[in-house]
């Protein structure tokens, strides 16, 4: 049997080697990847609050659903953003994104 | 002695885990979309050793047949020979490498002290979860609002996304 536990450590083990991939990365796709990192890492602890609480309610897979659904916009908008800023800037590295720095 | 779920669940951890570095530190970006599939199915493993199996389907259905072939779309047409030259981080990867830890330990150490008692063996299934999930998704006392508003988000998530892809020109 597996303990609860188990399931939350290694979910914040897989969020912070995300945060690390969005902190550390360079090119502006290779951020969204560590994005989507975390939020599997915010699915897994869903699901397992699920199973290991009530399974009779379901709020934790629905929960899971819709944190499907806004992975899959934040994709679509983010890596048309980058195509985009690609058409216009020729690059896709953050660091020179910078037309708005001060 | 490890039993048969315990056994599965370390192999899919081992999974996750060492797919999820590969994500973050591998040079080439379409290697590193592959690594994501990796880690992405490691995930619906482990969703099915939870026993959410419409979930675990659901998580191969979108995030590896849709996301993570967007993604490999999206890095070959970005593509710019100068990027496999120069390092893939950026100036500030020490602090991040910094910053993640402590995100780590500050995550360890409140799961440590959660007063949910962490040892508890989960409840055996009753019913049909997926009616249930269905049910849940489309009964108006329960989760029938936040699935619509899901379904407008995805709506101006398309005709944003059309947008800003299209070519003025």
């Amino acid at each position: 049997m597996i303990p609860l536990s188990w399931y939350l450590y290694l979910s914040a083990v897989l969020f912070a080697i995300g945060l690390y991939g969005v902190l550390a990365r360079k090119n502006a796709i290779a951020i969204l990847l560590g994005i989507e990192l975390m939020l599997n890492a915010a699915n897994i602890n869903l699901v397992a609050f699920w199973r290991y609480g009530d399974p009779a309610l379901m709020a934790g897979q629905v929960f899971a659903i819709i944190v499907f659904a806004v992975a899959a916009a934040e994709v679509a908008v983010g890596l048309s953003l980058v195509i985009s800023i690609y058409r216009s800037r020729k690059t896709v590295v953050a660091d020179e994104l910078d037309l708005m720095k001060w | 002695m490890p039993d048969a779920t315990q056994v599965m669940f370390f192999l899919s951890a081992a999974l996750i885990l060492v797919s999820a570095v590969l994500v973050v530190t591998v040079r080439n970006l379409i290697h590193a979309a592959l690594w994501l599939i990796a880690t992405l199915f490691g995930v619906a493993m482990l969703y099915v050793l939870l026993e959410a199996g419409f979930l675990a389907v659901v998580q191969v259905v979108v995030y590896i047949g849709a996301i993570a072939i967007m993604f490999i779309f999206a890095v070959m047409l970005t593509r710019r020979d100068l990027l496999s030259q120069s390092p893939q981080t950026n100036a500030n990867w020490p602090v991040a490498l910094g910053v993640s830890a402590l995100a780590l330990v500050g995550i360890a150490y409140i799961v440590r002290g959660f007063v949910f008692s962490l040892e508890r063996t989960p409840a055996p299934l009753t019913g049909d979860t997926l009616q249930m999930l269905g049910e849940a998704l489309t009964s108006p006392s329960l989760f029938v609002l936040p699935f619509e508003v899901a379904s407008v988000l995805l709506l101006a998530a398309l005709i944003g996304s059309v947008y800003l892809a299209w070519n003025k020109k």
